[in-house]
């Protein structure tokens, strides 16, 4: 454990408002990295809202954390702040869309998902209703703020709605990618955010079609198949593995009810192996979904790694991803012992 | 469509309150299986709302202006059916479907098969919240249509329903109305033994509601009540609390707790078409 993991600490750097960045950045331990991406929740909204009047935001006591507080400035007649309150929020939010506005409704992965699945199911699923909930700071991200703040299990229990898209943004420029592809999108959302904060991966916004998975990397030995925070872990263990000669293809399967089989199926014929890595409980995620293409394809070596089905130990985030090997060293550890097995 | 241009008489929506009962009485036989008492109990409100207070055109069911109607309480949906039916938003045939494979009519509603209804529902609990995003989103769009919730009273216990009032009443909601099906029972037994809901008035009024309190099998009181509610969408939101008898208008169903879920087969049909045909005799309780 180096002394850097421990003083990990931007979960607070993401609740700081705009105003009071500098200060609360100096009354915390660690200082923000230099370039650290910005979250760009509410920016983004703000722009399609600039030309989209039915664009509407809402948050439960969180417009600083996640930023929506930069829409709210921008479009203070179409941003809702519900509290603590985060059924209400979604339920109502359904309502709004049943009179054909387009709303986007944020908080914590754990509240927006795990406490608001049956509102997410019974009143957007279900009535077919365009809301797109975006649950932030997901998987264990949260860190020490413990289990009750984690969402490890909310790709496993909204995968199996109906109606229901489900998408994971790997970084700024994709989630910019994602919420200008969901205006039209006719069914509801979740949206699946890390701490907002996220390192880059894409350096110009990608173009996004919900079921179409984005290949970051080609490789022949192995492909690892992941989405959110590990994309980027992904990518760079791809490239400690290429100094050791093994040649590993990234796909950033960000599209998860809608899973891209064509992708899948070309990464079984055309590399060796499969691993899925995932920040989600290992059951019922990401590389359930993709077994569940495999199956119906000849037998593939292949591997899911994620959180072992128990709730996490406490920690700042980046000793959390060192210890459930989701770092950068420990996705590449966990490709080389299964390349080898 | 206004108030004062459907000018319907008191004994006209008696007529209509009557239909209400019967068709249920129809329909359940349909699916083997019916919410009478529930349905019974908010019969002159529904009859009410869609006969006389709703603005709404049932040639344009989505007209972005008309008034919104939320069933919170879905289970007496069996109730709306034959209304939204008779106001020619559908075929009246299409009810002899009721709940059989691939009906759009379920005994909870679902507002993509069931052409008229503003919102599904029967996860109880949810409708309050529903009428405040549809009342942010006309105060939001500058539309002035208003947005009716019935709720049930049992389903007060439901905690959303009170992060929804919580929140009409901070955003000053005024184009929401509550109307409180208070028939008194849940399905284990009196509210105010299985988990009380009282002092009723006191708890919206805290939560920054106006309330009126009314007779809800009186029609003219429901019709005053109505008639008095504020228009605009900035002020108060406004619950009409009717006091009301589950499973009136059959002796044998009216406050009792065996027919929240019944079936009446044979003579017991026979029987209790006749009694509701006859009109609502005075409610009598019986002598403990």
């Amino acid at each position: 454990m180096t002394k850097d993991m421990q003083d990990e600490s931007e979960i607070f750097r993401g609740t700081t408002t705009g105003t009071t960045k500098l200060r609360d950045a100096k009354s915390v331990r660690g200082t923000p990295k230099a370039g650290m991406p910005a979250f760009v929740l509410g920016e983004e909204l703000a722009d399609i809202a600039d030309s989209d009047p039915r664009i509407v935001v809402a948050t439960a006591d969180l417009a600083s954390a996640n930023r929506t507080n930069d829409f709210r400035d921008r479009h203070p007649d179409r941003f809702v702040n519900f509290s603590i309150a985060e059924k209400n929020m979604i339920t109502a939010a359904a309502g709004m869309a049943s009179t054909g506005l387009i709303p986007y409704v944020a908080t914590f992965a754990s509240f927006a998902a795990i406490l608001g699945a049956e509102a997410i199911r019974t009143d957007c699923a279900y009535p077919k209703m365009k809301v797109r909930i975006v649950g932030h700071h997901s998987g264990m991200s949260m860190g020490f703020y413990g289990s009750s703040h984690h969402a490890l299990e909310d790709l496993g229990m909204l995968r199996c709605m109906a109606d229901l898209t489900v998408v994971c943004a790997t970084d700024a420029n994709h989630l910019r990618g994602i919420l200008r592809a969901s205006v039209d999108h006719p069914f509801a959302m979740y949206i699946r955010l890390g701490r907002g904060r996220d390192p880059v991966v894409y350096n110009d916004v990608p173009k996004i079609e919900f079921g179409r998975a984005l290949r970051v990397r080609e490789g022949t030995d192995l492909t690892i198949i992941t989405c959110g925070s590990q994309v980027r872990a992904s990518l760079d263990a791809a490239e400690t593995l290429a100094g050791e000669g093994i040649s590993v293809r990234v796909i950033d399967m960000f599209t998860l009810d809608q899973m891209d089989t064509a992708e899948i199926k070309a990464a079984a014929m055309e590399t060796d192996a499969i691993l899925t890595v995932e920040e989600h409980n290992i059951t019922g995620g990401l590389g359930t979904a993709v077994g569940e293409v495999l199956l119906d394809l000849p037998r593939n070596k292949f591997l899911k790694h994620g959180v072992p089905d128990n709730y996490v130990e406490v920690g700042p985030p980046a000793a959390l991803y060192a210890k459930y090997r989701l770092d950068v060293d420990g996705v590449a550890a966990v490709a080389r012992e299964f390349l080898k097995a | 469509m206004n108030i004062a241009e459907k000018n319907v008489s008191l004994s006209v929506l008696e007529g209509r309150a009557k239909f209400i009962r019967t068709e249920t009485v129809r329909l359940s036989r349909i699916a083997g299986a019916g919410h009478y008492s529930s349905t019974f109990s908010c019969a002159e409100l529904l009859a009410s709302l869609y006969y006389e207070q709703m603005r709404i055109e049932p040639a344009q069911p989505d007209w972005e202006d008309r008034d919104r109607f939320v069933m919170s309480k879905g289970h007496a949906a069996i109730g709306l059916y034959p209304v939204l039916a008779d106001l020619g938003y559908f075929d009246a045939s299409e009810l002899d479907t009721y709940t059989r494979l691939g009906s759009n009519y379920g005994d909870h509603p679902d507002m993509k098969k069931v052409r008229g209804l503003d919102f599904s529902s029967g996860s109880l609990g949810h409708g309050l919240s529903v009428g405040v995003g549809l009342a942010l989103a006309g105060r939001m769009t500058k539309r002035d249509y208003r947005s009716y919730v019935l709720l049930g009273d049992g389903e007060l216990s439901e905690g959303q329903i009170w992060e929804a009032a919580n929140s009409a009443g901070h955003f000053g909601l005024q184009n929401l109305v509550a109307i409180v099906d208070r028939n008194g029972l849940s399905i284990d037994g009196h509210t105010e033994d299985v988990m009380s809901v009282e002092p009723l008035g006191d708890r919206f009024a805290a939560f920054g509601w106006d309330v009126q309190r009314i007779d809800g099998h009186d029609l003219a009181a429901i019709r005053a009540a109505f008639d008095s509610l504020k228009r605009g969408d900035h002020g108060k939101p406004q619950v009409i609390i009717a006091d009301t008898i589950k499973g009136r208008g059959v002796a044998r169903m009216e406050m009792s707790l065996d027919w929240h879920v019944g079936n009446l087969v044979g003579d017991d049909y026979d029987d209790v078409m006749a009694e509701l045909e006859a009109g609502l005799k005075p409610y009598e309780p019986e002598a403990l």
